[in-house]
């Protein structure tokens, strides 16, 4: 019965798509329109192959299916992100890659929202949300709460990256930075990102554990937190039902403290409290040590979500926002260093009589160096968040050099760890295909992000002080267009540490698909595996 | 420490986890946010801000479009390379119409928030088709493509009536008259009356009139010509004889 409903809703879905790319106002709107139809379909003839089947499930095994999916996506995701990064800093550096045959779909204005959606949203969220489902289930010793639920969060998501890049390209955005979305795309962000919501809670309530694994407080926080930052920063009315355009509710100045708000802490809850919650499962559990300290966790994870949030006044240093909050946002950024040295520490230390380990497992070392940049990037944060540092560094390429060593450094390596650790196990094979695959990864990896790093610092630092710069009669001694050219080298050692990270990415790809081909089985038993 | 025992009853229950983290996560934002709304110096009484005309805001959805905003701010700091470079400081009463706002984050290519006048449409209309010919060393992608897009404003007061919505002071005259202001704009030889009526001198306080002329050279209306009047009219509207600093807000 419950199958024949689907049937129908999908049906009304696929119907109404095709009615709704009939009517369309604009290219992107279409494009997603005709997205929505196809997926629908193809959901619809799913649905209808296996329709009325009796499934037999078994409720004491962990739900791994959906992991081992978010492992695949995750993959892919990067693969496209890190390729669409290296493309668009190509643009940057040669900006004949502006091809005159993709002129209004292949520019570096369009292309760069899909990078940064791709990376964030799409190989950031993948992991995440893999990480999420393996994480909650193993801390809590029960399956996913919600059955097919959380291959609906899996689904869902997927089917949102390949709306939103669709209308990036075709011109479909709101304008604002990382949130740039269109209106339909956020309402179905809300309903997915509800049912991970949904899942992860029904989960911890289910749980065999008395207590909640500290990782889930740092999974749960983040989760809420976006649901938070994403109703209010996406408040907008559309202009039409039958297109992509709408009007934020909020204008100039508020805003602008809304969108930070919003963008600092996607950084401080998606791409911070959630990789945290990463970071205390899987550091752990490759080092077979426990957790440093307890303590240190509890009061790091208060004071980080608390704090967090107050920081991202500190993007609009000396702009028409009021100083009282730009004033409150440096203050509170400074202070946000502490806990998150916290967190740092914790991880760090958690290798406590496991530093050997570092010598013969390439996986660890990659963690280790993740916890690295991330204690290093929370430590240049705080710092340009300082009004007199952020009045040379902001609008320059410092702030781009600073995401990327937190991004591929943190987040990119946390996550590379985290794909060496699960494929075997997800997969049940006895190890890794290749451990020296993983170093010549984390090499690439690591190389490519120093490169990155200070290409980004010289030019930054570079350019802010040309822009300064004054002669002694006080006129100004260069032209805007002088620092653009000053940066040409800078823009092609960027390109090539990225190409580099790349690179890493495409031998970890060679090196998970291998340990699934080719790699002997596990010999394992199958009894329930406690939690720890 | 005793205080952290009784974080067991946290740890212990996920609701209050819940619920404890959402109160948490809401603080910082509460009081950063809210007094915006309320405060009445945040932004500043001037005169001559007005809405965009309908063709302006039609470029400036086009600016959006490409993701302009990625490259180029829309905010002068007070500095002195900044003020000596592209003029006042921003104001926040210049964006307060501004749905979203086009601050930027980055000047990979230079501010925007007063390029209004500072070039001739001919500047703009080389500079779009190949930057590097009036720039030698701009990395800007071609936009030549705009100018091969003709548009009638079909959707124009649709657009204008959502921005009314959201509260700017568009008048029902404003959105009965979208698309013939639209079309007016780039007619010099039209009669633009209705439109200078309704956005030009005559109907704002200390404003100026509206650039009618025809924009990106060519005799068909396209975005370019809507792009080009946007560009023109960023940083020239406010008064700055109306204007006084606050020392501090």
């Amino acid at each position: 019965m419950w199958d024949y409903v689907k049937l129908v809703v999908l049906g009304v879905i696929a119907i109404s798509a095709a009615i709704a790319a009939n009517y369309a106002r604009d290219m992107a709107y279409m494009v997603n329109a005709v997205v929505v139809m196809i997926a629908a379909a193809i959901t619809f003839l799913v649905v209808l192959r296996t329709a009325g089947e009796v499934r037999t499930v078994n409720k004491n095994e962990y739900m791994d299916g959906v992991v081992r999916a978010g492992v695949i996506a995750t993959s892919f995701w990067g693969i496209v992100g890190f390729l669409a990064g290296v493309f668009i800093a190509s643009q940057l550096a040669w900006p004949q890659l502006n091809f005159e045959f993709l002129q209004g779909v292949g520019n570096y204005g369009r292309l760069r929202p899909l990078h940064t959606s791709a990376v964030i949203f799409a190989f950031g969220g993948n992991a995440l949300i893999m990480s999420i489902f393996y994480i909650v289930q193993r801390t809590t010793a029960t399956r996913l709460w919600g059955g097919n639920l959380a291959w609906f969060v899996f689904w869902g998501w997927q089917l949102m990256i390949v709306l939103a890049a669709t209308s990036y390209i075709f011109g479909g955005t709101q304008g604002k930075e990382y949130a740039e979305t269109v209106w339909y795309i956020d309402l179905w962000i809300v309903v997915v990102w509800l049912s991970l919501l949904a899942v992860f809670m029904g989960t911890l309530i289910q749980r065999k554990e008395p207590h909640i694994y500290v990782a889930n407080w740092f999974l749960l926080a983040m989760i809420i937190t976006i649901a938070m930052l994403h109703l209010v920063n996406n408040m907008a009315i559309p202009v039409s039902i039958f297109g992509s355009q709408s009007v934020q509710v909020t204008s100039g100045v508020q805003d602008a403290m809304i969108q930070w708000w919003y963008g600092h802490n996607a950084v401080g809850f998606f791409l911070t409290a959630g990789f945290l919650g990463m970071m205390y499962y899987f550091v752990p559990k490759q080092a077979e040590r426990p957790v440093f300290s307890y303590k240190l966790s509890i009061i790091h994870f208060w004071a980080l979500i608390f704090l967090y949030i107050w920081a991202g006044p500190h993007h609009l240093h000396y702009t028409a926002l009021p100083d009282w909050a730009s004033t409150l946002g440096m203050v509170f950024s400074v202070i946000l260093w502490m806990p998150s040295w916290g967190g740092m520490i914790n991880g760090l230390m958690t290798l406590s009589g496991a530093w050997d380990k570092l010598r013969t497992d390439p996986v660890i070392r990659m963690m280790v160096v993740s916890i690295g940049f991330y204690g290093m990037s929370t430590f240049e944060g705080p710092m340009m968040s300082i009004k007199a540092v952020n009045s040379l560094s902001h609008y320059t390429d410092w702030t781009i050099g600073h995401v990327h060593s937190g991004a591929l450094g943190w987040n990119g390596m946390i996550t590379f760890g985290a794909l060496y650790f699960l494929t075997p196990r997800l997969w049940n094979r006895d190890g890794l295909y290749s451990l020296k695959l993983v170093s010549w990864h984390f090499w690439l990896a690591t190389i490519g992000i120093v490169l990155y790093a200070s290409a980004m610092w010289v030019s930054g630092i570079m350019e802010g002080l040309m822009w300064r710069e004054v002669d002694a009669n006080g006129y100004l001694v260069n032209a805007f267009a002088d620092t653009v050219a000053a940066k040409y080298p800078m823009y092609v050692v960027r390109m090539l540490g990225g190409l580099m990270f790349l690179s890493g990415a495409l031998i970890m790809c060679y090196n998970l698909w291998m340990t699934v081909r080719a790699q002997p089985a596990r010999v394992t038993s199958h009894a329930a595996v406690p939690a720890e | 420490m005793a205080f952290l025992d009784k974080h067991k009853a946290i740890e212990t229950h996920a609701t209050l986890l819940l619920v404890l983290s959402l109160l948490v996560v809401s603080i910082g934002g509460l009081v950063q946010i809210v007094p915006l709304f309320y405060l009445e110096n945040t932004i500043e009484e001037v005169d001559g801000v007005r809405p965009y005309t309908p063709l302006e805001l039609a470029g400036r959805d086009i600016y959006i479009r490409e993701g302009c905003y990625g490259c180029h701010s829309q905010m002068i700091r007070p500095m002195r390379d900044e003020v000596e470079r592209y003029g006042h400081y921003s104001l926040a009463a210049e964006s307060m119409y501004d749905h979203p706002f086009q601050w930027g984050s980055k000047r990979t290519g230079p501010d925007l928030a007063r390029v209004g006048g500072r070039y001739s449409d001919e500047w703009h209309q080389d500079h779009f088709m190949n930057a590097k010919s009036v720039v030698p060393e701009s990395v800007m992608p071609p936009y030549g493509f705009l100018f091969d897009r003709v548009i009638d404003g079909r959707y124009i007061q649709d657009v204008v009536e959502t921005h009314a919505l959201v509260g700017v002071p568009y008048t029902s005259d404003m959105i009965e008259n979208a698309r013939a202001d639209f079309l007016a704009q780039v007619d010099p030889n039209g009669d633009s009356s209705g439109l200078q009526s309704r956005y030009g001198a005559a109907a704002i306080p200390n404003g100026r009139d509206v650039n009618v002329r025809n924009f990106d050279g060519q005799p068909q209306l396209t975005e370019a010509d809507a792009l080009i009047a946007y560009m023109q009219v960023l940083g020239t509207m406010v008064d700055f004889s109306t204007f006084i600093p606050d020392a501090s807000r």
